[in-house]
């Protein structure tokens, strides 16, 4: 085939895209007003506990527990009860979301054996961010613990136990920022069904208005017809990408520590697996509305849950975790947090890399086969 | 009547003739429910530890001891060198590195005071602060123990016991946090909203794309009648694979039935004529099945993110709350995990019941005035 032929072929695709100016303009600014739409909604992080106290025996002690949740930025006080009764109708109307409940020999107790007792109820209704809020206040009292324990003792109380004292730091996420995970995710997300659609609504247009049969038989061979093709949507779905990107950097303040070279030919490898996901798929369903559902069944949830976007796959159950190996959005989401905010470079990023890449050419093979066994 | 009999045959027809499309609508949605349901946890089951151990001695083993058997951490990396840590951070290799520095354990025996060191990967999202609390219950529970291995050989006067708090937490409502009873029904939701929506935007494209909207429209079928015919069998569809599917959820997760499931039912079917009139409105709004399927899209993407089935509404800030409130996939999961886990009755979850009736009460007229038979 002529370098000619594949160009005519080229432009007339572009010029099918450029033509359909309300698709074009739902295609490129879509993404970004769901970045920002839900990167402003959408928050997995510990945001602002309501929190119900219940001090029966108000002292210095319980005062100074009272303070540390008060002085948190992720902790409102919207009730303080002399006793536990209250506190159900509370959870009930959604006014609160954990209470903490001091025992009246709070201070008493302290310096027993048996401690201090506190109790931590959570509403356990949300259970997705029940286990963070609970965990946090838990380490709201230990450090009020190790605040007692590295003061100097009270009188007559001897000198100060052990204390191991512990520095934590969360290396590339200091302040766990769940925006800077997100929007790694919502982009992997965007584009996987973006790009999955396109290419899938394109092909198979062609297939069912018939053109692409006089596009077979013409002596351009059937690999060269689809790259042809699929090729300017690799372009615009790039575009997708910067433009997800820059607002992720610009309005949430998504750092990028890595190289913005690597990351802009990661995004085009994806763009391309998805791309070629979408080949696959027209080329084996009959219908463009076949093929539209296909992707969209069968892409939307996966590549939002199984793809460690919100839910972390360390998390999920054994059997489950090499299901996510096939969803191509979870490895892009480990490349792109990655370089943004570890840095990385393609030395810790090649498996998943090659992982991208295989995807692509088994994809884009199976696709091309498909199609060209229709002519048979 | 027997002009909408016909209309919903032939929709009928049309779908069981494409066995592509019906093998997409039933097929994956199951798979899927099964699959993701299990998927959708924050659960931190295991931390992979890094050790660099630097002080060698009992005291410090002790303490890696003491991590290991909390059953949370498992040290996978041992080497005295930060940097071969840090790059095992970055590669995901391990989710944490501990670090004992030199003279641990001497500083626990001579001074009783010890410092550790605990570096997190901050992209590990909500787990990273699961994992600091639990590692920081770890180190408190370490230098309890040492303080009762030290006694014995303390006079009694500097023996009194550190201060200590006993801290108790209590997870309400839904003790165990089964995921799968929250998680299943809603993601049945989004899955029947997925194919109801998806199936009605492109249906009223498709025949306008192949020119049979024409010949219906020159026919004495009335706009009602039309709306009815073109709604009704995807209404069925919607409800048949509801049924399957929360009976599928029933029987592999065992979700509860505490309430009546003919309340359950009522708010589905409520829901499903508005899920499908916004079909409707997409595709008479777009001239292409593309346009359509990319409207939908749009659409079904803030149904899935702002419906409170992954982060609880309240958390999200108040106007994207108003933009949940306007979403009736969230009033339809409210009532469902209302009446199955907590076995709410009708009076409830009237407000949810109310809300679905509203939507669909404003939704279909809308759908009947924004079709015209006037071809455009």
């Amino acid at each position: 085939m002529t370098r000619a032929s594949f160009g005519g072929l080229l432009r007339k695709e572009t010029f099918h895209i450029l033509r359909d100016r309300r698709t074009l303009a739902v295609v490129i600014l879509m993404p970004i007003i769901q970045v920002l739409l839900f990167g402003f909604a959408i928050r997995t992080d510990v945001q602002e506990v309501r929190l119900a106290v219940v001090d029966p025996a108000p002292d210095a002690r319980t005062l100074a527990v009272r303070g540390r949740f008060a002085a948190s930025p992720s902790y409102r006080i919207v009730a303080v009860l002399p006793t536990a009764s209250g506190i159900d109708e509370l959870f009930q109307r959604g006014a609160a979301d954990q209470a903490i409940l001091f025992a009246p020999d709070f201070a008493a107790a302290l310096y027993s054996t048996e401690g201090a007792r506190v109790l931590i109820v959570t509403d356990g209704a949300a259970p997705t961010t029940a286990g963070s809020v609970e965990a946090f206040a838990r380490s709201v009292m230990l450090g009020y613990q190790e605040e007692l324990r590295s003061g100097p003792a009270p009188p007559g109380r001897g000198g100060p136990g052990i204390r191991v004292a512990a520095h934590v730091r969360h290396r590339f996420n200091p302040t766990l920022e769940s925006r800077y995970l997100f929007v790694p995710g919502l982009l992997a997300f965007v584009l996987t069904i973006i790009s999955a659609l396109m290419t899938a609504i394109t092909l198979s247009r062609e297939k069912e208005t018939g053109t692409l049969e006089i596009l077979l038989v013409s002596p351009i061979r059937p690999a060269h017809i689809i790259l042809g093709k699929v090729l300017p949507y690799l372009a615009l779905a790039f575009l997708n990408a910067v433009t997800t990107l820059t607002v992720g950097w610009a309005v949430f303040g998504v750092p990028v520590r890595g190289s913005l070279f690597l990351l802009a030919g990661e995004c085009l490898l994806f763009v391309a697996v998805c791309l070629a996901l979408g080949v696959l798929i027209s080329a084996r369903m009959p219908s463009q509305r076949a093929s539209m559902i296909a992707v969209i069944v069968g892409t939307m949830l996966p590549t939002a849950i199984l793809s460690g976007m919100i839910f972390p796959i360390d998390s999920m159950p054994g059997w489950l975790q090499p299901v996510t190996y096939i969803i191509p959005a979870r490895w892009f989401i480990e490349i792109v947090r990655g370089i943004l905010l570890k840095g990385a470079t393609l030395e810790t990023l090649w498996d998943d890399t090659l992982i991208l890449a295989g995807m692509t050419v088994v994809l884009l093979a199976a696709g091309v086969r498909s199609f060209s066994a229709r002519l048979d | 009547m027997r002009i909408i009999l016909f209309l919903i045959r032939k929709e009928f027809l049309q779908v069981f003739r494409d066995r592509a499309l019906l093998f997409m609508l039933i097929a994956p949605p199951i798979v899927q429910l099964i699959i993701i349901t299990s998927a959708a946890t924050f659960d931190v089951k295991r931390i992979d530890v890094h050790l660099i151990d630097l002080d060698r001695t009992p005291a410090s083993n002790r303490l890696v001891d003491r991590f290991q058997a909390s059953g949370r951490f498992a040290v996978t990396r041992t080497t005295p060198s930060g940097a071969v840590a840090d790059r095992n951070l970055l590669s995901n290799e391990v989710d944490l590195v501990l670090r004992i520095p030199n003279g641990f354990g001497e500083d626990l025996a001579r001074n009783r005071q010890a410092d550790v060191q605990l570096i997190f990967d901050g992209t590990n999202g909500p787990t990273a602060g699961i994992g600091q609390s639990y590692s920081l219950q770890v180190i408190d529970r370490f230098a309890e123990n040492e303080q009762a291995r030290l006694r014995p050989r303390v006079t009694t006067a500097s023996a009194a016991p550190a201060p200590r708090l006993e801290v108790r937490t209590r997870m309400w409502y839904n003790p165990g946090r089964e995921f799968e009873d929250y998680m299943a029904p809603g993601i049945l939701v989004i899955l029947i909203t997925i194919i109801g929506t998806m199936i009605t935007a492109l249906n009223i494209a498709r025949e306008k794309e192949q020119g049979t909207i024409e010949q219906l429209n020159v026919t004495p079928i009335t706009k009602g009648q039309f709306i009815t015919g073109k709604l009704a069998p995807f209404w069925l569809l919607g409800i048949v694979e509801f049924a399957f599917g929360l009976f599928v959820a029933w029987l592999i997760y065992d979700i509860p039935l505490e309430g009546s499931l003919l309340i359950v039912f009522v708010g589905a079917g409520l829901y499903l004529v508005t899920a499908l009139a916004l079909g409707l409105v997409i595709s008479t709004v777009s001239q292409t099945q593309q346009q359509a399927q990319f409207i939908a899209f749009f659409v079904l993407m803030i149904y899935l993110f702002i419906s409170g089935l992954f982060t609880p509404v309240e958390s999200m800030p108040v106007w994207a709350q108003w933009i949940a409130e306007a979403n009736p996939i969230k009033h339809l999961i409210a009532l469902i995990r209302a009446v199955l886990i907590k076995g709410a009755g009708v009076s409830q979850v009237s407000v949810e019941l109310g809300m679905l009736a509203a939507f669909a009460a404003i939704t279909l007229p809308l759908a009947v005035r924004t079709y015209s038979k006037t071809a455009a």
